[in-house]
């Protein structure tokens, strides 16, 4: 089986980095924000993969486990934290929670 | 016995520590007892002291009580120095400070704030005793700085008035000037010399500088603009006639008696460094006379009763540096203590006139108190003749041995001896001016019913009244002090000078008499001559030396102070603070509150340091 080259990888995830990265910063809804953050990770991990595959090392592969544990956690610490925001401000808008400016 | 003698100043401190702790507290009759009782004790322990002092043979005695610092090799301390000189000072401070106090007991019976009074006199004579006891010039310059403190909160005591706080201030500033030089004179001293202890520092300038060397002169310059800041002579003389603001006692006490002396005690006490630069001793003369000369003229035509006497003192006072300014030095200390007695007594009786017509000063609104103030009456006739050294009065000897020890100096003595004369002559016309004006003649607008005084304000007058009388027979033991085996001078003068000299006093006072009892000159008269009319408002003025010192010093300092209002130094402060300021102002616009902006600002650094990273 033809092994996927190295760059191809490592561009997907840039790609894929890059994507999530423009979602947090352009995204007002706070569950989309976080469903982008997700992407980011998730880039992180392909890349390390990727490398993993490419040298045939295992760390690579441990550490993709210990960042889809990481994602778990956070999207629950996440999904508590706007479920709170919405009990409290009726909205799932990040703009609307500027309070802490100047 | 001797040891004791650090009793003398802790009397009246532990008085005002228990009068100033007590706030108020306590009632007027103990705080009169403490007051006075606490300079009582002083004076008692003084003359006890005293005793045993001139019945044993020791010319001086130390006792030095604790170190007071230990620097290297500066080590003042609280060491107290007895002889002839300090007997005499401590006796009259005690002696007649007692008495004022006592009489200040009735004076300010009806004042709220008695207590603070008491505590700042009590302050006062502690002061002045740690002055001309001790035997280092640090603690002299304690004493010094303490009298003059005193002196301000004393001139300042009825502080509700605005003018009283500005004559205290200006008492304040203006001897300040002198106390620097002082200071410096202090620092130049121990630099040359190593030492303060004031006896070493007498024989280590006499051995190792030569008369008239340049350190010399500086030295003695340095203290003699000390001593006439303190003693109120030309040129640091314009604070003295405001100090009269504060109560009567006070002028007695500290303006007439005892601080403004102060000066002429250093110049005493450091003798030896006069006697070796001969210029500034001469300086001292000239100053004196001069002072003499404007004070007497300035009496002439002042109207305020306290204001009269405040110019006699600054003129009694210039007497003093003659004498010390032509080597009398056991003169001057003579006329210091003679002058203590009758001016103290001149202010006590002003204090009572003051009093009895209702704090009016103004001696043109005064006249005919003869028959009902006999007691001042009586106390002025005597304060008067014994300040024109009328022959036999206590003024008289002390006068007489200054002017003929002037007479007997070679050089400029005869000068100084007929300018002396012509004070005294002034002397006779202004006191007697004073005294007519205030007992003879119509009263013009204040009729006492009677006399204010009790047993404690009339006991204290009538012991001054015995004082100055025969104050003149009294033998002080400063021989031993000023001569080295130099036998006390025999003056030898034909009695024709001597005849002159008791006569031109008695013809000032004939003058006055004419002028203001008998009326047979007219002083209108003399008035509408438009020559005398410019020489009053001048005189009036004091010789314009406060306009003088106003164009000169105050409104140039008035000035400058205004022009660097926003304070050219603060202003570099000032800057920090702003620019702190609008940096904050800037940074906080980027705390924005949207978490897209704190992403993305940390994406784009990291993207910054990464490449930085990659590229290097």
């Amino acid at each position: 089986m033809e092994s996927i080259p190295l760059e191809h990888g490592l561009i997907l995830a840039a790609i894929l980095f890059s994507v999530g990265l423009i979602g947090v910063l352009t995204r007002r809804n706070i569950v989309f924000v976080l469903m982008s953050l997700e992407i980011m990770l998730n880039a992180s991990g392909l890349a390390f993969i990727v490398a993993a595959s490419r040298w045939g090392h295992a760390e690579g592969q441990i550490m993709f486990l210990m960042i889809l544990t990481l994602a778990a956690a956070e999207v629950a610490v996440g999904l508590g934290l706007i479920i709170q925001m919405f009990r409290r401000y009726k909205t799932v808008d990040i703009n609307e929670l500027s309070e802490m400016k100047g | 016995m001797l040891d004791l003698i650090w009793l003398l100043p802790s009397y009246p401190l532990l008085g005002f520590l228990a009068l100033v702790l007590t706030g108020g507290r306590l009632p007027k009759k103990i705080v009169a007892i403490i007051g006075a009782g606490s300079v009582g004790l002083s004076f008692l322990t003084a003359a006890i002291i005293a005793a045993q002092f001139l019945a044993g043979s020791e010319d001086y005695f130390v006792k030095e009580v604790w170190a007071w610092m230990a620097v290297g090799g500066f080590t003042p301390g609280f060491s107290f120095y007895l002889d002839g000189l300090s007997l005499v000072m401590m006796l009259v401070i005690t002696g007649v400070g007692f008495l004022i106090h006592l009489y200040a007991t009735g004076y300010m019976a009806d004042d709220p704030s008695f207590s603070r009074f008491f505590s700042y006199m009590n302050l006062f004579v502690a002061a002045m005793l740690m002055l001309v006891l001790g035997d280092n010039l640090v603690l002299l310059y304690l004493g010094w700085e303490g009298v003059g403190l005193c002196s301000y909160l004393l001139i300042g005591f009825w502080y509700t008035n605005p003018a009283n706080g500005y004559a205290a201030r200006k008492a304040f500033i203006v001897t300040r000037v002198g106390d620097t030089s002082m200071a410096i004179g202090l620092f130049l001293l121990f630099a040359q010399l190593g030492t303060l202890n004031i006896q070493d520092v007498l024989y280590a300038a006499e051995a190792e500088w030569e008369v008239g060397s340049g350190l010399a002169i500086a030295a003695a310059l340095l203290l003699l603009g000390g001593a006439v800041g303190k003693s109120a002579q030309l040129p640091l003389q314009t604070w003295l006639p405001d100090a009269m603001a504060g109560p009567t006692p006070i002028s007695a006490l500290i303006h007439a008696a005892t601080m403004v002396t102060a000066g002429v005690y250093l110049i005493a006490r450091t003798h030896i460094l006069f006697e070796i630069a001969p210029s500034v001793q001469l300086l001292v003369a000239w100053i004196g006379l001069i002072t003499v000369l404007m004070a007497g003229f300035i009496a002439l035509t002042q109207s305020d009763i306290k204001r009269i006497l405040a110019f006699s003192t600054m003129s009694q006072i210039g007497y003093m540096f003659l004498a010390l300014g032509v080597g009398a030095w056991s003169a001057a200390i003579f006329h210091l203590m003679t002058h203590a007695f009758f001016k103290a007594l001149l202010f006590l009786a002003s204090g009572t006139v003051i009093l009895s017509v209702h704090h009016e000063q103004n001696i043109f609104k005064m006249g005919g108190l003869r028959k009902k103030l006999p007691v001042s009456f009586a106390s002025f006739l005597i304060g008067s003749l014994a300040l024109t050294a009328f022959p036999f009065t206590s003024g008289y000897f002390s006068k007489d041995e200054i002017l003929l020890a002037a007479l007997e100096m070679d050089g400029p003595g005869t000068i100084l001896w007929v300018g002396g004369v012509l004070g005294a002559f002034l002397t006779g016309i202004y006191t007697f001016r004073l005294f007519f004006i205030v007992f003879f003649g119509e009263n013009k607008g204040h009729v006492p019913e009677n006399e204010v005084g009790g047993i404690h304000m009339n006991g204290p007058l009538f012991l001054l009244m015995i004082l100055s009388l025969v104050g003149g027979f009294i033998a002080i033991p400063v021989d031993s002090v000023f001569s080295y085996g130099e036998v006390h001078e025999e003056h030898h003068v034909s009695t024709l000078i001597h005849g002159f000299m008791i006569a031109v006093p008695l013809i000032g006072i004939v003058i006055s008499y004419l002028f203001f009892y008998a009326k047979i000159f007219s002083i209108e008269k003399l008035m509408s001559i438009p020559i005398s009319q410019i020489l009053h408002r001048f005189w009036f003025s004091g010789w314009g030396m406060d306009w003088l010192y106003d164009r000169l010093i105050v409104f140039p300092f008035l000035w400058l102070s205004k022009i660097n209002k926003a304070d050219l130094i603060d202003s570099f402060y000032a800057f920090i603070v702003k620019f702190a300021r609008a940096s904050n102002a800037m940074i906080v616009r980027t705390q924005t509150g949207y978490i897209r902006w704190y992403a993305l600002s940390i994406a784009a650094g990291l993207v910054v340091l990464i490449s930085i990273g990659v590229l290097l």
